[in-house]
């Protein structure tokens, strides 16, 4: 627990938590990002508009953040192409199957008591650690 | 002005996963590493968000509708289908291989090169690939076909 951020994690989360509010209030929908983005695929025109918005505030976030002054967390991802590519279609192909993310699922289902989202968060949460544990101490070793 | 909202959610949204750290593939494997040095921070942002959005909703509940739409899009299915549990298996073994899930994947490809650029495209890919099912063309849900995601 060397890297343990409770209060960063926490106001991070709000800001989430008050997207997802306004996002609902004014607008009436569902702050889902894999919803929003493949609603994108195919979809008429003024239903696209709302969601190619949101998805360039996403986008632009990051921007945001610098021209506060505030320094962007360094990532980096040292995984395979292979891996990448595999994660990348199940994330894709799951989120749309199981109608949600971490975001849909996980925060907005969640909040608003949802049974579907609250079995599809304890489903993805359950994989993805049984994942992580699979790669790294059994693979992984 | 709808759009205009959608923009400012989508920037807060994205502000909080930075500032969170959720865009950090490494503090989300750490927070799914339960058996290694587990770094349990990212339930704070769950808690966070949810609590949040939840006063959100408690708000919603009190308002015939959203203040600048005609109505509430929000799914009222209840039923525990095969698709459901199917697809969030998918994808919990996808962000766990990687770190990344859809809103974080948007916000970090200014910031990783190529291997975020890789991972989204092959998202795009999957999320098309779904499109192709015979039965996500006409969802059996009652509402509108741009209303059967949940998310």
């Amino acid at each position: 627990m060397d890297n343990f951020t409770p209060f960063s994690a926490l106001a991070g989360g709000s800001l989430i938590g008050l997207a997802a509010a306004l996002l609902l209030l004014l607008n009436g929908r569902i702050a889902g990002v894999s919803g929003i983005l493949g609603g994108i695929i195919g979809a008429i025109v003024p239903e696209a508009t709302w969601r190619v918005a949101f998805i360039a505030g996403l986008v632009l976030s990051s921007v945001v953040y610098a021209a506060s002054g505030a320094t962007l967390p360094r990532i980096s991802i040292d995984h395979s192409v292979g891996a990448l590519i595999i994660a990348g279609l199940l994330v894709g192909f799951g989120t749309r199957l199981g109608s949600g993310c971490t975001s849909g699922h996980g925060v907005c289902g969640m909040a608003r008591g949802s049974r579907r989202s609250l079995v599809a968060t304890a489903v993805f949460m359950g994989t993805s650690i049984l994942t992580v544990f699979v790669a790294r101490h059994v693979i992984g070793g | 002005m709808q759009v205009l909202i959608s923009l400012a959610a989508g920037l807060i949204f994205g502000l909080g996963l930075i500032i969170s750290q959720m865009i950090n593939p490494e503090k989300v494997l750490a927070f799914l590493d339960v058996a290694g040095d587990w770094d349990p921070s990212l339930a704070f942002v769950l808690a966070g968000a949810a609590a949040v959005s939840g006063l959100g909703y408690f708000f919603s509940r009190r308002r015939s509708a959203p203040l600048l739409a005609a109505q509430f899009d929000i799914p009222d299915r209840r039923d525990l289908d095969a698709r459901l549990i199917i697809g969030a298996a998918f994808f919990g073994v996808g962000w766990g291989l990687v770190g990344l899930c859809p809103g974080p994947a948007i916000v970090a490809l200014p910031l990783v090169g190529l291997q975020g650029v890789l991972f989204f495209a092959a998202m795009l890919i999957g999320m098309g690939a779904f499109t192709l099912l015979p039965s996500a063309v006409a969802p059996s849900s009652s509402h509108s076909p741009a209303l059967d995601a949940d998310a």
